[in-house]
Parts: C-alpha cells; sequence; structure tokens
C-alpha cells in the first residue's frame, strides 16, 4: 500500500517576476498523512497551488498516480479526485451551507441526490455543518468555516486531499475536532496533504513530514523521526516539537 | 435561521415614489409616471442583467454590451416590418406573437454574435481591464458601422403594433398598454433568472463563480465554459431589451446601444457588480428617477440618475445587494 500517490520532481514555479519554487521534489505515499512544514514564505501555498494547477510549474513534473498534471488546468486536476482547501478556506459566502455542499457534489444535481450515508458520516466528524445546513455560509464562524471547507473537500470520496492551514486562527476545541476528523479520514485509506504552522497539530497526526525552506524541500522523512529529535527541528524549523 | 434578506434597498422605491408625490401634486400624473418608470427600468434590467453577471463572473468589462441592443432593435425593425399584416391586425393575440416573434429572433440573433464576440475579442484580453475597455469599444463601434452597412445609417421607425397602443384609463390616469407589456415581459425575466440562480445547479455555479471563480474551477468545473454561455445569454438578452428598448422609443438608431450604454453602467454600479437582484433594484430606480425629473426638472433628468448613484455609493460603497468575496 505504501505506493506513491502523488510525485512532484524538480518543480520550479514563478509568479510574475518572482521565482518562488527552486526545484521541490516530493513523494506522498498513499494512504499517508504527510505534513509540510516550514517558516512563512517557504514556498508551502505555491506548492499546494502548483499541484493543483493555480499557478503553473515553470519546470519539473508532478504525477499523479501513473499521470502527467503538470500542464492540466485546474478542473481536469480536480476532476482526477484532488481535493483543495484554499488557505482562505473558499467558503462561497453568499451560499448557505447545504449550497456549498451541493457544488462540490459533482455527481448530484441537487441537495436529494446527495449521498446520504456520506453525508451522515460527514455530519459526525463536524455537526455544525448540520446545525447550519440552511444558514448563509458567510455567517459561520471562522471554525465553521473550516470545518465546512474540509467537510465540502470530502463529500464525495477522493483520493488525495490538501488542506492549507486547517488550524489556523481556531480555538483549541475545533483544533481536536480537527484532529480527530482528519485521523477518521486517513483511517479511511485518503491519502492527505496538510500545509501546517501548528507543531503540536503535526506531530499528531502526521505519518510523514516534508520541511521547506526557500522554495526547496531541506528534508523529508518520518514524522515520528523529527518529533524525537530536537537538534533537526532546531535546524530546520527553529524550535522544538 | 433562514438566510437573512436585507431589505433596506428595497425601501428606496416607495421612498422614492411616494417622496415626490407631493410634489407632482396630482395622483393621476403620478401614476402615470411611476407606471411609465417601472416598464423604463424593467427595460433597462433586462439588458443590464447579463452584463452584471459577465462583469460579476470573469471580471471582464464590456463596453460593447450596447452593440447588441441596437443589433436586437434593428433585427425587430426587419421582422415586424416582414410582419406588418400582423402587426397591422387588430387582434391583439396576433399583435402579442409579431412582437415575440421579433424578441425570439432578436435573441438568437444577439446571442450568436455575442458568441463570436466573446470568442474573438473578449476572449484574448481576460484579466486586462484597459485592453477591455479598449477593445470592446471598438468593438461596438465595428458593430454600429455593421448595423449602419445592413439597415442605413438613417433612423428607422419601429411603430407599436396596433392592439399595443393607446392607453388603459385607470380613473384620471392613463397607463400606456406597451408598458404594462414591458413590466411583464421585465419581471417575466427576473423570475426565470432568479429561479435558474437559486434552484438549479448551473444558477448555484454562476453565484460561486461570481463570487470566487478559482475555487469553482478548484470543485472542478470549466468556468471558462461556464461564462462563454453567461455571455451568449447575456448578449440575448441586451438583444431582448433593444426590442423592448426600440418599441418604447418608437425609433430606432445604430448609436442607441452607446446611449442606453451609460443608463446599463450606472444600474450595475448601484446594484452591486455580479447582482442580479440589485440590478433589478438598480434599473427600477434609475427609471423611475428619469420619469419623475423628466416631469418636475426636465433641466436635470440628465444629471439625476448620477446624483442617484453617487447618493446610494455613499450610502453602500458596493452598491446596494454587494457580493460577497469581491
Amino acid at each position: 500500500m505504501n505506493d506513491v500517490l502523488l510525485k512532484l520532481e524538480g518543480v520550479h514555479t514563478h509568479i510574475g517576476a518572482y521565482h518562488i519554487l527552486h526545484g521541490v521534489d516530493l513523494a506522498l505515499p498513499r494512504g499517508q498523512l504527510t505534513m509540510l512544514l516550514g517558516r512563512n514564505g517557504a514556498g508551502k501555498t505555491t506548492t499546494l497551488r502548483t499541484i493543483m494547477g493555480l499557478w503553473h510549474a515553470s519546470q519539473g513534473s508532478i504525477t499523479f498516480g501513473q499521470r502527467a498534471i503538470t500542464q492540466l488546468a485546474t478542473p481536469e486536476i480536480a476532476g482526477l479526485g484532488i481535493a483543495y482547501v484554499p488557505e482562505n478556506m473558499g467558503i462561497f459566502a453568499d451560499l448557505s451551507v447545504k449550497e456549498n455542499m451541493l457544488l462540490a457534489a459533482r455527481a448530484a444535481r441537487n441537495a436529494s441526490q446527495m449521498d446520504d450515508a456520506r453525508l451522515k458520516w460527514i455530519f459526525s466528524l463536524f455537526p455544525a455543518v448540520e446545525k447550519f445546513w440552511n444558514h448563509p455560509a458567510g455567517k459561520l464562524s471562522g471554525g465553521q468555516k473550516q470545518m465546512l471547507a474540509v467537510a465540502r473537500a470530502i463529500v464525495e470520496p477522493r483520493e488525495l486531499l490538501i488542506v492549507d492551514e486547517p488550524s489556523k486562527g481556531l480555538a483549541p476545541a475545533i483544533i481536536n475536532n480537527m484532529i480527530d476528523a482528519f485521523a477518521e479520514l486517513k483511517a479511511t485509506g485518503t491519502t492527505i496533504l496538510l500545509v501546517e504552522q501548528n507543531i503540536n497539530f503535526a506531530k499528531r497526526l502526521g505519518d510523514r513530514v516534508a520541511v521547506m525552506d526557500n522554495g526547496r524541500i531541506v528534508h523529508a522523512g518520518a514524522m515520528q523521526a523529527l518529533a524525537e529529535d530536537e537538534e533537526l527541528q532546531h535546524q530546520l524549523l527553529g524550535l522544538a516539537i | 435561521m433562514k438566510i437573512d434578506f436585507d431589505w433596506k434597498p428595497l425601501v428606496l422605491v416607495p421612498v422614492l415614489a411616494l417622496g415626490v408625490l407631493p410634489f407632482i401634486g396630482s395622483p393621476s400624473t403620478w401614476l402615470t409616471l411611476t407606471v411609465a418608470g417601472l416598464a423604463m427600468g424593467m427595460i433597462i434590467f433586462v439588458i443590464a442583467s447579463g452584463l452584471t453577471l459577465i462583469f460579476g463572473l470573469m471580471d471582464v468589462l464590456n463596453f460593447g454590451h450596447g452593440v447588441f441592443i441596437a443589433l436586437g432593435a434593428f433585427v425587430a425593425t426587419t421582422v415586424l416590418g416582414l410582419m406588418a399584416d400582423w402587426t397591422g391586425s387588430p387582434d391583439l393575440w396576433r399583435n402579442l406573437l409579431a412582437v415575440f416573434a421579433a424578441m425570439l429572433l432578436a435573441m438568437a440573433i444577439s446571442g450568436s454574435v455575442g458568441l463570436a464576440f466573446e470568442r474573438f475579442i473578449v476572449r484574448p484580453v481576460y484579466g486586462q481591464h484597459l485592453k477591455q475597455i479598449l477593445i470592446t469599444m471598438g468593438g461596438m463601434i465595428i458593430g454600429e458601422e455593421l448595423i449602419k452597412v445592413i439597415w442605413g445609417p438613417q433612423q428607422i421607425a419601429l411603430p407599436l403594433p396596433e392592439g399595443l397602443r393607446g392607453a388603459i384609463l385607470l380613473g384620471d390616469s392613463a397607463i400606456e398598454k406597451y408598458r404594462l407589456l414591458a413590466v411583464l415581459v421585465g419581471a417575466a425575466v427576473f423570475a426565470l433568472l432568479a429561479w435558474t440562480l437559486s434552484r438549479t445547479k448551473i444558477g448555484l455555479l454562476i453565484r460561486a463563480g461570481v463570487q470566487d471563480r478559482e475555487m469553482v474551477e478548484a470543485l472542478g468545473y470549466r468556468i471558462r465554459r461556464l461564462f462563454v454561455g453567461v455571455f451568449v445569454v447575456g448578449s440575448a438578452l441586451a438583444g431582448l431589451g433593444g426590442v423592448m428598448w426600440g418599441l418604447y422609443q418608437q425609433n430606432v438608431v445604430p448609436q442607441m446601444g452607446a446611449q442606453v450604454n451609460v443608463l446599463i453602467f450606472i444600474v450595475i454600479i448601484i446594484g452591486g457588480l455580479g447582482s442580479t437582484g440589485g440590478a433589478l433594484m438598480g434599473a427600477v430606480l434609475v427609471g423611475l428617477m428619469a420619469n419623475y425629473t423628466g416631469f418636475l426638472l426636465p433641466k436635470v433628468a440628465l444629471f439625476s440618475n448620477i446624483a442617484l448613484m453617487v447618493g446610494i455609493l455613499l450610502w453602500r460603497p458596493q452598491g446596494v445587494y454587494p457580493v460577497a468575496n469581491r
């Protein structure tokens, strides 16, 4: 089961005149949760956006399963089974929670065609989604919006879930709820890539870890090994986990 | 708790309408002016609804929207001219069928030209506002010249069919029959648009795309295809509005699109860019304001809608119904 689902090889990304990624190499083992760590401006969000085709790699290759996706358009990449939650959560504020979920359920034309059993499972992970089902998404709190963003990403089964800073600005109780949800998702065999700044979040969830600095991966390995090596933590992140 | 509805902008219409009543004095004149204002507003709404979605969905500033208005109106002169037997008939249903035939053909032709306009004029300048303004204005000038080549440069009369002429007397008020038809058609277009936007998946995608098109793509939808569809429908609606506007004015000139363009931009700015409900509110306010000031203070009639826009933007800088995330 430990074959590679997503592989980035020597990926460079330019945004206008700026050279952001300088040859990123990253492999996500299937069915595992990989944490992408690094200080602000290291290139984590750019890496995720490049995977999704929101910015195109100027050099290098990205492979999903057996398929090269480097130059594919974002909708095609998403259509292959990759769900993405951006840092700003990408919630449609003028739409209701139900409408946000319905949009992500590509196979459903209306709410009654959504998979009931899966919805019930999602409601058990994120009760707020059910509670505020008919509310405007823009009226939800930050934590509820983040729950909706993740719930929306998994409303249909996806092979890979990519989430940019799921714990950002959330209260500890909501973070614990989020950790439980990701753990349950991982148990279903979903491959997950999380960008995180919250080290405890990373330590509790990660199977694998990759650390970025200056647009490159400077360390990749088992999360456990990094968690146990304080000197390496200081060297890579400037702090101990 | 269900979705909160922002009712405050809705109050503006009765406030404006009742506020001018003491100045107009005669209730019958007031009713006539109000129905005329509503009719004008509904026609402007039909034209502006497509433009606001085009801007909202893809940030495209289409200053060429006016050419579809003129095209629709000129198509109507041809269709209604060919159906003179029907328009001259005293039978109202034959009159209405002729008008609806003109509307359908105008929509089909404007929509088809809109497809080509999007492909060859708008698509190369996505994301470049200055170029969009220049090239779409250029497109409108070319369109106007092509209309002159086909129909000639002169003003063409577009008389109302027999059964739609004249007025219905309501007490002392004279309500022109065509204005009632314009209100009905405008209301039907709004109802259809509102139903599509709120009850169908395509409508949901359009509303979501207006807020955050990148996220819609990340969910797996090809938003450019959706945009082409919106552009074609928007152009067809401008063609329909052109037929209605031409019949309202009872004549058409190739430059009519450019003349109406100013009004529709005021409407979509008042309404909130990308908002269909806002466009309806803005159009009704503009229509009423134009008719009231045309009667009370003809010298400031041209300025009145600019003043209305300034007043509303001072109250709500993003328009009466701003779209979230924009």
